[in-house]
Parts: C-alpha cells; structure tokens; sequence
C-alpha cells in the first residue's frame, strides 16, 4: 500500500512536470520559431493564453472552494470576498513607489510607500521574491480574516452558514471600497501597474520578448499550490475533514475536535482563496472591489460542481472548460451572423453566450449531479482500467 | 420501478438536449469559421463583401472594445451607432496607396471591469490594427494593458478618467477629461444658480462616479455633502430627500445611464426643485425617457450638440430611421446622443491615423497616433501630452420640459 | 421633520415591497429547507413580464384596459414561471442533499438574469405607469406616490387572507404539516408535491404584486434589479424566523425602515453591509429570529 502510495505521487509529479514543460514550450512556439510557421491558435496574441492563465487562477480558487465545500463539508459562499482581501493585499504591497503619485491620483498619494519588489532590490530576484511574498501575505490577511470571521460563524450550520459568508463578502466590498480607507485602498478607484504575468517575460536587450514565461509563471504558482491541498487532503488533517463532512457527530465521538477542524479547513481555504486572489489581480492587471461579487462566487461554485464536488481534478478541470467555453468557444453566439447564403441564424444576439451556457449549466446541476468527475480524481480513472485489464 | 424509467427518460433526454445543443453550435461554428470575418452586428451590404474575403490582403480590421449590455450598455450602443454610420458612410481607407475595406470588430465589454480584459484578448486575437473605446472608463483601464501588452493602440472615446491614458502609452482619447469637466460643472452652477451649497451622489465602488465626485470637490469652492449608493440600489427617493433636507442648492450625479433613468424618475416623481446636475453619461436617451411628463430640471455637460454639424444630424437621422435596429439601440427615437457624435469622430480619426501610418504595422500606427489631427463634428482633435485630447469646450445641454429634449443652455470653455 | 417623515414613508413602503418577496422565501425555507436563489430574479421578471406584456397589448386593447390586462397577465405568467422552476428544477433533486438544490437555485438565478440580459439587450426597461398608484399625493409637505400609502394596506391585508388560507383550508393544513415534519406528513398522506407546488405558487403571486408595488416605486428595471431586494428578504425572512409569516412582515418592515434610515445618514456607504452584518448578528445570536420555532437537529 505505501509503495503504490509512493509510486503514485511520483507518477503525480511527474505528469505535473510535464504539464509545465508542455506549457513552457507552447507559449514559446512564436518565440522561437518564425512567426508565419506557427499555427494561429498559438501566436502570442491567441486568445488560448488568456483563457490558459484565468483557467489556471480559476482552479487553484476553485479547489480552494473544493477543500471547504466538498472534503470538509462546509457550504461557503464567501469565496470572492476573501480573493477580494487577497488582491487588494497583493497589490497595495506591489505598486512601485514611483507609480503610486498616479494610481492614488484622487488620494494624492498611497499611505504606504513601499514596494515588496524593491526592498528586495528590484531587478528579477526582487521581483520574484517580491511577487511571491506578496501572494503569500495575501493569503495570510485572507486566512486571517477567515479566522475572526469563523469564530462566530462557523456555529452555523448548512445553509445558515452559506447565506453568512455570503453576507461577510459583501461587507468586505463595502469596506474595501469606504471613501475614508482611500489612502490605502484607493476607495473606488482600480489599483494597477503592479507586476503581473507578463512582468515575468525575460526580455533581450532590443526590448524584445526572449522567453515567455507569463503562462508558465501561474501555473506553477498554481500548480504548487494545488499539491500543497492535496497533500493536506491525504494527511490526517484531511481523513479528519472527511470524517466531519460525512457525519459530525460520529468525528467527534472518535475525538476529532470538530471547532478546531473547522475552523483550520475555512482558514486553509481562505489562505488559498486569497492567494488565488492575488494571482487575479494579476491575470487582470488591476484590482478592483467591484469585480468581486457574489455572482463571482457563484461561477466558482458551479465551477466545482461541474467538476465533481470533492474531486480536486475535477475542479482543475471544470475550471478550463469553464472559462474557455465562456470566454472563448461560445462568443460567437453573441453576434448576429449572417451565413453566405443569406441566411439570419436565429436567436443569435449580444447576452445569447451567456443564455446558453446557464442552460447547459442546469443540465448538469440537475442531470449530472456528479459533474465531470464525481469524487474521483483522475488516476482513480486509470487505476479502475489497469484493474479490468488485469481481471481479464 | 416506474421510477427508474422516469429516471432513465430524464437521464436519455437531457443527454439528448446537451447533444443538440452541442450539434447546433459546431454547425454554427462551422458556419461563422468559413465566413470569416463576417461577424460585425449591423454590418450593411459594404462590409459583409468585404467580410467573404476576410482572408485577403485588403481588409483592415477595427476593434470596437464597447459595452452592449451592463449598466452602460444603452451608451455603448448609441456610441457604437456613430461608428456603424460612419462605416457605413466611408467603408474603404487609402493606405500606403492600396485601399481597404474597414471591418469593424466587436467585443462586448459588459460593463464591467472583469469581462473587459477577456474582451480586450478577444479583439488582440482577431488581429485588429486599431481599437475604439470604450464609452467607460473602468472597463478602458482594465483593458487597456492587455491592448498595450500586444502593441496595440486603442483611441478612447468617451472614457473621461485620467487615469485611462495615465502611465498607459498605447492609450489614446478624443474626449475631455473629468477634472476638465467637473470644473465646467462647477462654473456653471457657480454662474447660474449661484450655489454655495452641492450635494454629491456617486455608485460606490465606481472609478468614474468616484473620480468625478472628488474633482468637483476639489473645484468646489463651497459646501458639499458627498454620499454613495451601493450598486444595483433602485431607491433613490431617500437620497433625493437628504439633498432637500441639507438644503442644497445643486445635486451633482454623474452616475451610469442605468441609474441615472432612475434618479431622473425619482426627483420628477417626488417634484424636486433642486437643479440636477450631469455628467456626459446623462447626455442619453433613457434620460429623456425617464423625464418625459416632470418638471425636474437636468443640466448635463457633454460632447456634441444637435446642429452642431447639419450635415452629419441630418445623415444619421435618416439612417436611423431607415434601419430599426439602430433605432432600438439609440433608444427608439432619433435624437442625437452626443457619444454617437464621438463615436463618429473617433472612427473618422482611426482612419486618418491608419492613413498616416501608411501601413498596418502597430509599430508605425502607434508611431502616427501623436501627430494624428483631424476636425470631426465635435471640434477639432488633436492629441497632447499622455494622449489626451486637445479640447477646452464643453456644451451644457438642459432638459426642456415643454418639448421633452435637450435645448442647448451654454457653451463653456476652461483654459 | 419633514425630512425624517419623508424616511419614514420610504421606509414603509419599502418594507412592505420586502415583505410580499420574504414570504416567498420563508415559506418555501419552512417546508423545503431550501433558500429558493431564485426568487429575487422571479420579482424581476414579473416586472419585466408587465413591461413587455402592456407594450404587446397597447396595440390590441382599447387604452383603459391595457393596464389592467397586463398586471392580470403578469401575475398570471409569474405564478407559471414559479410552478415551473419547482417543478424543472427542484422537484427532480427532491432526495438529493440540500446543498445540491441550492446549487440549482442559483443556477436559476443566474439562468434568469442571463436571459433578462438577452431579452432587453442589456438596457434598462421602463416600467408602465399604473393609473392610481402612480400619482403623486402631498402629506404634510412630503410629496410621494399613492403607492407608498397603499403598500403597507395592501400587505397586510394580503397576510391576513394568507394567514387564513394555512389556519383554516385543507391546504394549509398539509402545508403546516410538511413544515412540521416533511416525512411524516408523507406517510400521513399528504400530497407533498402538491402542497410545495402550491406553496411556490402562492410565493410567485405575492412577488409578482410586489414587484408591481416595487417597480412603480422604482421604474426602472435592469436583470439584475431583483437580486438586491431579493436578498433584502431573505434577510428579513431570517431575521423575523424563517418559516413564520407574521415574522417574515415585522422584519421586511424593520429591515426597510433600517436601510432608509442608514441611507438617509452620513453612513449611507454601508446600507448593505449593515443588512448583511443585521444578519450575521441575528444568526449567531438568536439563529430562531424573533418569531422563530425551535428545531432541533436529528441525528
């Protein structure tokens, strides 16, 4: 058992690796490779990079949601207000000094003139560890949030509990966005020029782009990200998780102490929420109060249903599918075609996209309740095949 | 038993929706690939032609980065009129001596922040040389680096926060901006209605109410009380009440169309006396709309006003008539928005920058933008530091109740 | 005075717009557990409904009764659209863990609004007038519409006939069962499916007449105009005991009294987080509101 244990997590890890390199060298075709020979899907300007990067925020913030809602058991809907904390954290520790006269314009300035980047000297290696414990910080405001915010919430149960951190997202837009915390949080205004994804490109010295690395940068972000929950949802931690979410009263009999798990699970997910937060902002090159609405908590959640809830490969899964047929597959939908024969496809209008993807939406929710993948992961698949053949 | 079989037939039909609905799409997918470029909205005759060729050298696209549906959908669509009927009016551009056919290509921004940098990758992948917008100015700056990532310059129509050019240098704009206008907001009331005393009203979280809201406080020699709404607020009449109780001599709310058609409806129905007073989002049909049949008074700062060209009124109202989609989106009646003007201009601008630049290459487009001039129907434009328009005229318009429209009140010019 | 006389009114009416939406959603949490997502975007489309239905039937019937025909037809198409969500999208997880139908609820909301996206193209609709309820009358200096005044009449009326129907119909009787013990009322015979078909049936047609209330307050209708009073009433619902109808009307008009007041003052930016944080204070404290039952959780 420990061996194929081992054995699997290697083979984990090693498919990871190749995911990345696989990444790595995609975004790089147009780099290395005269423009005119490489297929229009991969030039740099491709919308595949786009949805690749959101996708991949996306999954870490889903899984995140996937720890709490599906392997603890605990119905949050608070989600967008923690990635909220986690933006704005990120990107009040990384707007360079010199910009800051600029995006503070209303403010006069930022009431904190300093920049993660370049107290650790600028340059690459400032912007690397800058960025990162950036994201990190971002995750601990969020985490610790959800620590104050769990002591009284977390008593609630089911629904009640839904409906509160629901409630707690929106108070924290609302403060976020308050006139008098301006010199902080900008109030209204956007927060921007922050490093984001594509600050990590290396670039020659003509100024041109040598190597990208702005998908290859989230992924890995992710991509550790993502092996830190899992190695969580296999440690006792997460058996103990498991054990609440199937029947509170039989884990505590067994002397799991159930405030303490809860509580550790809301603040795990939320330090990962807000870490994906921070990984928004910079998919999005701005961070914004209003873009962090409870509809976004919504697209998440359908987001993990339609992958499997409690399956963490489904969640990174359903992420791509998601944003990808939303932001890209489906826009055709929203404009009025005419085809060569002169025909007007029907029903074809600006908000169409959206009508259908809802749609398919409810035929999963209702039809396929299991999602894409159930509570299974993706080796299970292929361990169930090996089993058969050898059967036979 | 009975039970299964219900659960199999839901199970067998759902499978069967999802496969249609799969089929449909790819047919369609199928369809829009082999025609290509054809996807423009209300494209007439022109430019589907051009569209059948997409492949083709002699096509220049334009991206259209505007919202058409969200809270500032109604001005989006009414800016994106002026666009369409100047394509319409000039579908083919001389560049570097070989002409084109001007394809415009759009891109729904929502409205909102997050669905503008997806929007943004959408028009950078379809190979635009050349963006216009957007009508907001949140949804500008949250696409704009994605435009500038990709060297690819966009032309801001009436997007009026600093901040859309500020340390963006692939952002360009044809309007004023919001420190200019908030000034001649606040000379006007100063100069008519003599206040000492403005009562502030902005959607909370919002870049270019909050913008607006502080440099009219700035400017403002007077007393101000300054409030937010949170967003999706429908009840204004409270709002409206505290202005009356603070016994404020003007209310200034430059807000989204959506809510502006109700803060007009709330103050016509409760017969305000106070003077609202407007940014250029009210400069709308909906406005009007929501006025109709009150005695509220509205004075709005803006781009354009009727009869400030006859020749481009008198075209587009005919067109506007001819073609009912266009008239649904300007609101169902033919009034000129004065972002339909700029809509105009900016598209006539693109034109001569393509023409200067004498190549589809972003490098040289971006490299003839600064020194790009052109005098359109709303004055002349002409780029200055950060590339920001020239401009020193605004037209305030007020809202006339006996003939329901705009009647120009001024004309206001700050050095 | 005036000024806090005009709050007050404000107040009123909105709570009783809130009241009419929060039975709907207590009644439906008191027999399904289930905290129906969807309603707020039902109040919204019975507006719209009324928007499209008075412009389709101004061409068709002589002026004085295209107004009339219209909230008819509204109502009578709303109380539809709810019937038919219970039974497209509930009803088939009926044994399926809560948490998956309030997944589909909100994949309802968000169906809703997407398709009110599409249908008005994204641009805010003007609600037609209502004759009577429109005009605007003066007290004591505060001008407002005839419909402030009526609201809290008109919903308190509607309670009690409400009230009347569960205390004394054969109907009532099987819904008060199913609130009591879902499974039980089952085995007694009781047509569940029948008794929460009503109960969203009734819950649609207070929306909708609060949504004719509301929307001639606030005339302009956008998709997503019903998912804040939406919520509004839920926590009104939550904060007067779910599954209680007298408490689910006190907190509606608490609550509207409440938003109207923090509006009116120099705190107006949190109008929102207040009702939430009203909320989350009432949840910890006392999770039965202030008309509540007690129930305990089996095991």
């Amino acid at each position: 058992m420990q061996r194929t244990n081992q054995k699997g997590a290697r083979t984990a890890f090693l498919c990871a690796a190749a995911l990345l390199l696989i990444v790595l060298l995609i975004e790089n075709l147009s780099v290395f490779l005269p423009a005119a020979s490489v297929p229009k899907i991969f030039q740099s300007t491709s919308m595949l990079f786009t949805v690749l990067k959101k996708g991949v925020v996306y999954s870490l913030v889903a899984v995140s949601m996937n720890l709490l809602n599906g392997f603890a058991g605990l119905f949050s809907l608070g989600q967008a207000g923690f990635m909220l904390l986690g933006a704005y954290t990120y990107a009040i520790l990384t707007i360079p000094v010199a910009s800051r006269d600029t995006v503070y314009y209303i403010y006069n300035g930022s009431a904190i003139n300093f920049s993660l980047p370049e107290i650790f000297g600028g340059g690459p290696v400032g912007l690397v560890l800058g960025v990162l414990l950036a994201l990190i910080l971002a995750g601990c405001v969020a985490a610790l949030v959800a620590w104050l915010i769990g002591l009284p919430v977390l008593r609630l149960k089911g629904d009640y509990l839904a409906i509160a951190t629901l409630g707690f997202g929106e108070i924290i837009r609302a403060v976020l966005q308050w006139d008098k915390l301006g010199p902080v949080t900008n109030g209204a205004n956007a927060l921007k020029s922050f490093p984001t994804f594509s600050s990590f490109n290396v670039q020659n010295d003509a100024g041109q782009v040598s190597l990208r690395l702005s998908c290859f940068v989230p992924f890995l972000l992710s991509g550790v990200c993502i092996a830190i929950i899992v190695m969580l949802i296999n440690s006792t931690y997460g058996r103990a998780f498991k054990a609440i979410r199937d029947d509170e009263v039989a884990a505590e009999a067994m002397g799991i102490n159930l405030a303490r798990h809860k509580r550790m699970a809301f603040c795990i997910s939320s330090f990962f929420a807000g870490f994906g937060g921070g990984m928004f902002a910079m998919y999005a090159n701005q961070a914004q109060a209003r873009t962090f609405t409870t509809a976004m908590t919504y697209e998440i959640l359908l987001i993990v249903v339609i992958g499997g809830i409690g399956s963490v490969s489904g969640s990174c899964i359903a992420s791509f599918l998601y944003v990808a047929a939303s932001e890209w597959w489906l826009r055709f939908l929203d404009t009025e075609t005419v085809l060569k024969s002169g025909f007007k496809v029907p029903l074809l209008r600006n908000g169409f996209r959206m009508v259908v993807f809802s749609v398919v939406i409810m035929i999963v929710v209702l039809f396929f309740r299991k999602g894409l993948m159930g509570d299974k992961e993706l080796p299970d698949l292929f361990r169930r095949r090996r089993k058969e053949g050898t059967a036979k | 038993m009975i039970r299964m079989e219900d659960e199999k037939m839901k199970k067998l039909l759902a499978m069967l929706l999802a496969l249609a609905l799969v089929f449909s799409l790819t047919a369609c997918g199928g369809d829009t690939a082999q025609t290509g470029g054809d996807d423009t909205q209300q494209s007439g005759g022109d430019t589907a032609s051009g569209g059948d060729t997409a492949s083709g050298g002699d096509v220049v696209r334009i991206g259209v980065f505007e919202p058409s549906t969200g809270d500032s959908g109604a001005g989006g669509k009414q800016e994106m009129l002026g666009m369409q009927y100047a394509n319409k009016e000039t579908p083919t551009v001389e560049i570097g001596g070989k002409t084109y056919n001007v394809e415009l290509v759009y891109a729904d921004n929502g409205s909102t922040p997050d669905k503008a940098p997806t929007a943004a990758a959408e028009l950078v992948s379809k190979d635009v040389s050349l963006v216009l917008g957007s009508y907001g100015s949140g949804v500008s700056m949250a696409g704009g680096p994605i435009f500038g990532e990709n060297d690819l310059c966009a032309i801001g129509v009436t997007c009026t926060n600093p901040g859309v050019t500020a340390g963006n240098d692939y952002y360009f704009r044809i309007c004023f901006l919001d420190d200019f206008q908030a000034q001649v907001l606040v000379n006007f009331a100063e100069e008519k209605f003599s206040a000492k005393k403005a009562y502030l009203l902005g959607e909370l979280g919002n870049e270019y109410d909050q913008g607006l809201i502080s440099f009219f406080e700035q400017a403002f020699p007077g007393e101000v009380v300054k409030d937010s709404f949170p967003s999706n607020t429908s009840d204004f009449s409270t709002y409206l009440n505290k202005a009356v109780s603070e016994k404020a001599d003007v209310i200034f709310c430059p807000v989204s169309i959506a809510y502006s058609t109700q803060i007009v409806k709330a103050a016509g129905s409760m017969n305000l006396e106070i003077p609202i007073l407007g940014s250029d989002t009210l400069d709308n049909n909906m406005v009007l709309e929501a006025a109709k049949g009150s005695n509220v008074s509205v004075y709005v700062s803006t781009f354009y006003t009727e009869g400030g060209s006859p020749e481009f009124d008198e075209g587009i109202k005919a067109w506007l008539n001819e073609d009912s989609t266009a008239m649904t989106n300007n609101g169902g009646n033919d009034t000129i928005a004065a972002v339909t003007a700029m809509g105009y201009d900016a598209y006539y601008t693109a034109l001569e920058v393509l023409k200067n630049a004498g190549s589809l290459d972003l490098a040289e487009i971006k490299a003839a933008l600064p020194s790009t001039t052109y005098t359109g129907v709303s004055g002349s434009i002409a780029f200055g530091e950060q590339g920001d328009a020239v401009r020193d005229t605004a037209y305030i318009k007020a809202f006339d109740s006996s003939t329901d429209a705009w009647t120009l009140e001024t004309v206001q010019t700050v050095s | 005075m005036q000024y806090a006389l005009s709050i007050l009114l404000s107040g009123i009416s909105l709570g009783g717009q809130y009241a009419l939406i929060a039975i709907g959603y207590t009644m439906v949490y008191g027999i399904l557990r289930l905290i129906n997502f969807a309603h707020g975007d039902v109040f919204m489309a019975a507006g719209l409904m009324m928007v499209y239905l008075t412009s389709f039937l101004g061409g068709l019937l002589p002026a004085g009764l295209v107004i009339p025909a219209g909230l008819l037809l509204s109502v009578a198409l709303t109380v539809i659209l709810g019937f038919v969500i219970e039974r497209a999208a509930y009803k088939p997880l009926r044994s399926a863990p809560r948490m998956s139908v309030m997944i589909s609820a909100i994949g309802v909301s968000y169906l809703l609004q997407n398709l009110a996206t599409y249908v008005t193209g994204g641009l805010p609709q003007m609600y037609p007038e209502i004759p009577g309820l429109s005009k605007t009358v003066t007290i004591a200096g505060v001008s407002t519409k005839w419909v402030t005044i009526i609201t809290p009449f008109l919903v308190v009326a509607l309670v009690i006939a409400l009230t009347q129907l569960i205390n004394h119909t054969k109907i009532g009787m099987a819904m008060r069962a199913a609130a009591k013990d879902f499974e039980t009322a089952q085995l007694m015979g009781v047509k569940l499916n029948a008794v929460i078909s009503v109960t969203f049936v009734i819950g649609s047609f207070l929306a909708a007449v609060g949504s004719a209330l509301y929307f001639t307050n606030y005339q302009s209708i956008v998709p997503l105009s019903g998912a804040l009073p939406g919520l509004r009433a839920f926590v009104a619902a939550v904060f007067g005991g779910i599954g209680s109808i007298p408490g689910a009307v006190v907190g509606a008009f608490l609550i509207g009294i409440s938003e109207s007041i923090i509006k009116g003052s120099s705190w107006s930016v949190f109008s929102d987080a207040f009702t939430f944080a009203l909320l989350i204070i009432i949840l910890v404290v006392k999770p039965t509101g202030l008309f509540g039952e007690k129930v305990t959780d089996k095991v």
